[in-house]
């Protein structure tokens, strides 16, 4: 198989999947429960130095 | 700056001077020769004002512990003040576009071609004007979330001036005629590999600044600002690939052919437009907006879902530039549903930028600078509500190659990129060089409505030419046969044209009324005026 239909193959079938699994993950892991103290914090960097 | 020796700084700018003057003289054609002896008299002027500077007093100890640990803000500094000076430049410049269209004898050719001021133009808002207030402020950013000096030391100077190094020769490139013509990447090979070297000291700076910081998490800010220089660093390189047809001359031959060469050019020129004017300038978003308010964010977890929705949609947005042309259906149709689902992160962001506003709205009435970021994310919502929309291949049918774009582009990079960049401005100002506030508060307030009602003038004339363009270029008569030649559809533009460079000389008189402002900030002057929201309510509110 050429090398443009090979990496196009795998682009829209396993690189696709991961990459939504991927996302999937960051989304579900910043909305974990308890994540929302962490955040407050964070938001809070920039307000601490002048 | 004083107390230090560049010792190694000044014999590289003679080399290279040197080596310049070489160039000239081995020279393959007339205008790799002409470009060399531009970047001579750069290079030879940096040393003699390096070897002016040179200090052999050596450094106290104390003056060196105090130099580590203290935030590295000259560089910021010199950056801020690019930043006024490239936008005034570049904004100059799209008036004399704008009027160059509207009467053409404007043209005045070789040099001043409409052909070379057009690159002239975008290359000097979008990298002298947007590029200097993404460096500046990402170094001011990363340092105070951080908690940490900037790394690398003088590397930051070499970015700042390697920076100007490269506007310079993009610059006087387009003038002389140096192109490789591609949509925002017009520098030809040797300034490209200048501008690679740079921005991988960028990236060394930066993340070296992350990798040292004192604060645990890394604020969104510098997610939004490191998405932005790896992502350019890639684009710029794939881009690029390009094989010299001499060691010695301009001329250079893209790596791709085609249609991949056009898909590979609009990969990079939307990204240049997510990553560089979006993702970059959210950076700034994120930061300067709580700042000024006082709050933080709206949200700081949709901040981060912002930024991973944005960083996984818009890389496969490109292909939208390309409907209805060779390119196989299917990568047009990609493009377009992805700009679609873009929708989603944009009014996300854009809504959290509000948002943080919260319960300190009366700000927009009573802070000209707050009014001027609110207005920076309102537009940001404007544009990215109405670029899907346009890349949807039916609207697209229409506005394709109309001045609908140019209107499109423009509320974009003028409402968001030049409004969140000057109440950046506006922001560091004072804090850079220790005013109590800004030489006036007044005149921020006719910036802001100089340049909102440009920004208004500008993106309606053009929609309305977009769409008188598509509907003249498409209108049949009952035997089907056109009914409008092309030089029609050009002469019925006038007015527009003309309309256009009015709203633009508002928005230039805007931006000189800040570099004025500004300047008198910096010489330590102060306007005696009513503060507006401190008068009589004052005696009432405590002290802020």
């Amino acid at each position: 198989m050429e090398a443009y239909t090979a990496l196009r193959h795998f682009a829209d079938s396993w690189a696709l999947l991961g990459m939504t699994l991927f996302f999937l993950g960051v989304v579900l892991f910043t909305l974990r429960p308890g994540s929302k103290s962490h955040a407050n914090e964070a938001a809070q960097i920039p307000l601490k130095e002048d | 700056m004083s107390n230090m020796n560049y010792t190694i700084e000044t014999v590289a700018l003679a080399v290279g001077a040197f080596l310049a003057l070489l160039g000239v003289a081995f020279a393959q054609d007339s205008q790799f020769a002409a470009h060399m002896w531009v970047l001579f008299f750069a290079l030879f002027a940096g040393a003699v004002l390096l070897v002016r500077r040179a200090n052999f007093a050596p450094a106290s100890p104390a003056q060196k512990a105090l130099r580590q640990s203290e935030y590295f803000d000259e560089v910021v500094k010199y950056g801020v003040i690019a930043t006024v000076f490239w936008g005034v430049v570049g904004f100059l410049v799209g008036v004399v576009v704008a009027l160059q269209l509207a009467f053409p004898d404007l043209n005045i050719e070789p040099y001043l071609n409409f052909g070379r001021t057009r690159p002239l133009h975008t290359s000097a808002v979008i990298f002298a004007f947007g590029g200097n207030a993404l460096i500046a402020t990402s170094f001011y950013v990363v340092q105070r979330t951080s908690r940490a000096r900037l790394f690398g030391g003088n590397l930051g100077w070499f970015v700042f001036w390697g920076y100007q190094l490269f506007i310079l020769m993009a610059a006087t490139g387009y003038l002389l005629g140096i192109t490789q013509s591609r949509e925002y990447a017009e520098p030809e090979w040797y300034v490209d590999i200048w501008l690679t070297l740079v921005w991988v000291a960028y990236l060394v700076v930066f993340l070296g600044t992350i990798l040292r910081r004192k604060e645990p998490h890394i604020y969104v800010a510098n997610w939004f600002y490191l998405a932005f220089i790896v992502t350019i660093a890639m684009l710029h390189v794939v881009n690029n690939l390009a094989i010299p047809v001499s060691f010695l001359g301009v001329k250079s031959y893209s790596a791709f052919s085609g249609v991949q060469d056009a898909l590979t050019q609009w990969w990079y020129g939307h990204n240049a437009v997510g990553f560089f004017l979006t993702a970059g300038f959210l950076g700034m978003m994120y930061y300067f907006i709580p700042k000024q308010v006082n709050r933080p964010v709206y949200s700081y977890r949709l901040s981060i879902i912002h930024f991973w929705a944005l960083i996984f949609m818009y890389i496969w947005a490109g292909p939208h530039h390309l409907h209805y042309t060779a390119l196989p259906d299917w990568a047009q149709t990609l493009g377009m549903v992805f700009s679609i689902m873009l929708w989603m992160p944009s009014w996300g962001g854009m809504i959290n930028g509000l948002m943080t506003l919260s319960g300190a709205w009366d700000k927009i009435r009573t802070d000209p600078i707050v009014r001027m970021m609110v207005i920076a994310v309102a537009f940001y919502g404007m544009a990215t509500f109405e670029g899907p929309m346009m890349s949807v291949k039916a609207v697209n049918s229409l506005s394709h190659y109309t001045d609908w774009t140019i209107g499109h582009v423009h509320s974009g990079a003028l409402g968001w990129n030049g409004m969140i960049t000057f109440g950046a401005i506006y922001f560091l100002v004072p804090k850079l060089w220790n005013r109590n506030r800004l030489y006036s508060l007044q005149l921020v307030n006719w910036h802001f409505w100089l340049a909102t009602l440009g920004i208004v003038v500008y993106a309606a004339v053009m929609w309305v030419a977009g769409v008188q363009q598509g509907l003249m270029w498409r209108e049949y008569d009952d035997q089907g046969f056109l009914v409008y030649s092309f030089a029609e559809s050009v002469a019925a533009m006038f007015p527009y044209y003309v309309l256009r460079a009015v709203g633009g000389g508002m928005f230039l008189l805007g931006a000189l009324i800040m570099a004025y402002n500004v300047t008198m900030t910096i010489l330590g002057y102060e306007r005696r005026e009513n503060v507006p929201g401190a008068t009589p309510a004052a005696a009432l509110q405590p002290a802020e």
